[in-house]
């Protein structure tokens, strides 16, 4: 398995509060069951399925058809979670996504563990850096990526009462907390979790304390960054981000995946029409070299030192 | 003549006469579009006769009933036949039918569930049925109820490996409330099944994942009666091998590879018509 640096104090693994809240929610919600591809010790799912035994229905190493059975348990009246490393679960089971949850209109909930660079040394087969990318392109499926534990459970909270599918992108990857304890999360809505005028930063799930470093870096030198925190990436909204680049003119996004149609193009295709303004779009630039996670996250210059170093390009740039 | 006997040979009688006239929809409705997968379709249709007229436990007032037998059908181009059988068997106007593959229509090429009232999945990439009545078999199971789940799955399509990942999980689970039905005719899209990657030896591959084969003519009603719903207390899944001829019913259309997704023209029509009965 990946050598995902050790749990510093105050840094999270999220797949520990998606297990928690599954459970908590399952112990009043008799619909919910979880799915699963031989994937209940990575997807952390041994409690729930020590609680309720027959509510985890594990198909083995078979990824199209856990999505199928969770289309047939949905159409049965129940809200399967489906939990799995997010590699495999999105790119074996993308046909299945698409047709038999996304497009039948099936409340789903698909978990894609462990995304990203989760999975290190692993290589780019076990890297899941194109799940945004597609999953993205999907009508009507919601994707959400939450960058801390209560984000986390703030997600499932809300996936499990969707009355829709949805695609949660659960890291493995140690993270500090973000969301400040005094504020409500609003799971569809964009957060800005610190004021700026001169740039703004959105990120997304990992990447936001990341970008939140680089911010204060910024702001050592004069420059105040706003930074926005996208828990939800489809549908995107709009509005922070259009006053975002209004008020501040210069945009720069971060995601841990790759910077061909996730959270930077998104915000491409809505700022290109609506309040066009120059971009950098932060991301995995193709099949990573081998190394550990946190090497890797600094190889594609995904840390504060690469987002800011981006910011301070954007403000050499005259609008 | 036992009283059963008499009574099994008209309930057989009932669905064959049912049956061509579910023929004699498919062929129209086809004909109208100009579009369809008319060889398919009427290879599947006494199949699906069967299931929607005798063996499913359904209500076409309440498609939504959430104890209803479930239906899916795994080779989703035929999607003519099965609202044929749907319109017939009352949960929509028959007169819907004209729209089918028409701009808007809710009758796509493919069935949708949130358009069609009948319609459990929308099927059409091929290898998707299996799983997803796997799942909600294991939902009746988890539900502690006693609805009973039918694929029907074209011959061909059992090429596609998801199949296996679904009949491997179903034989594991002695899944007894599940049926799949094989539409065996032969033929898929451009050739012979057996020449364009081979299926048999076909009711061992099923019993070697755990399943209880039946292989019955798939166009004889009784066989069917008799197949198609799994037995009581049953610890395994079923697998019923129909063996079918595909364009069955009219004579130049059978066992041609061509008549996969060929439309007939005006004067065929006439012909087609005439040979399953109007």
């Amino acid at each position: 398995m990946s050598a995902a640096a050790p749990e510093a104090a105050g840094m999270f693994d999220c797949r520990k509060a998606f297990a928690e809240e599954l459970s908590t929610l399952a112990r009043t919600d008799d619909r919910i069951v979880a799915v699963c591809n031989d994937s209940v010790g990575s997807s952390n799912l041994a409690a729930f399925a020590a609680e309720f035994p027959e509510r985890l229905v594990n198909v083995g190493i078979a990824e199209q058809n856990m999505v199928g059975v969770a289309a047939g348990l949905a159409n049965g009246g129940f809200v399967p979670f489906v939990c799995a490393a997010s590699p495999f679960l999105t790119g074996r089971a993308l046909e299945q996504i698409k047709a038999d949850i996304a497009y039948s209109g099936h409340h789903a909930v698909l978990c894609g563990m462990s995304p990203g660079l989760a999975y290190g040394e692993l290589g780019p087969t076990h890297h899941s850096i194109e799940d945004l990318a597609w999953l993205r392109a999907i009508a009507e499926l919601t994707v959400m990526v939450p960058a801390d534990p209560r984000q986390t459970r703030a997600a499932v909270h809300w996936a499990a009462q969707a009355g829709a599918p949805s695609f949660l992108r659960i890291g493995r990857f140690p993270v500090p907390a973000v969301t400040p304890e005094d504020v409500p999360i609003e799971v569809d809505r964009v957060m800005e979790l610190r004021p700026g005028r001169d740039v703004a930063l959105v990120a997304t799930g990992t990447m936001v304390s990341r970008a939140l470093d680089a911010a204060a870096r910024l702001a050592a030198e004069g420059v105040e960054a706003r930074v926005l925190n996208v828990l939800t990436l489809q549908p995107l909204d709009a509005e922070p981000l259009l006053r975002a680049a209004a008020e501040t003119g210069r945009v720069v996004t971060a995601e841990e995946g790759t910077v061909r149609g996730g959270l930077g193009s998104a915000v491409a295709e809505l700022l290109s029409q609506a309040r066009p303004v120059p971009m950098r779009i932060l991301g995995v630039a193709g099949f990573a070299p081998t190394g550990s996670t946190a090497f890797l996250l600094d190889h594609f210059g995904l840390n504060a030192d690469g987002i800011a170093a981006a910011a301070r390009e954007l403000l050499e740039v005259r609008p | 003549v036992t009283a059963a006997a008499q009574a099994g040979a008209e309930r057989s009688a009932r669905l064959r006469e049912t049956a061509a006239r579910a023929r004699t929809l498919i062929l129209r409705t086809i004909g109208r579009a100009g579009l369809g997968h008319v060889g398919g379709d009427l290879s599947v249709a006494d199949i699906l006769t069967t299931l929607f007229f005798d063996t499913l436990r359904l209500d076409p007032a309440d498609p939504a009933w959430p104890l209803r037998d479930r239906l899916i059908l795994s080779k989703g181009h035929c999607a003519a036949a099965l609202y044929s059988v749907l319109a017939l068997r009352g949960f929509f106007p028959e007169a819907m039918l004209d729209g089918f593959m028409a701009p808007l229509s809710p009758l796509n090429g493919h069935p949708n569930r949130r358009k069609v009232p009948g319609v459990e999945a929308n099927t059409g990439p091929l290898g998707h049925g299996l799983p997803i009545g796997v799942g909600c078999a294991v939902a009746a199971r988890l539900a502690g109820a006693d609805w009973r789940t039918f694929v029907v799955l074209g011959d061909g399509e059992l090429q596609e490996g998801s199949n296996w990942e679904a009949a491997m999980a179903a034989g594991h689970r002695g899944l007894g409330n599940l049926v799949a039905v094989v539409d065996r005719n032969r033929l898929q899209q451009g050739a012979p099944t057996e020449t364009t990657n081979r299926l048999e030896p076909l009711a061992a591959k099923w019993r070697a994942f755990g399943w209880e084969v039946h292989e019955v003519d798939g166009h004889d009603h009784a066989a069917l009666l008799e197949a198609l719903p799994p037995g009581p207390g049953a610890t395994q899944p079923r697998c019923v091998i129909a063996r079918t001829v595909k364009g069955k019913g009219v004579s130049f259309m059978e066992n041609r590879v061509e008549w996969h997704h060929k439309v007939p023209s005006p004067q065929q029509l006439e012909q087609a018509l005439a040979e399953v009965g109007r």
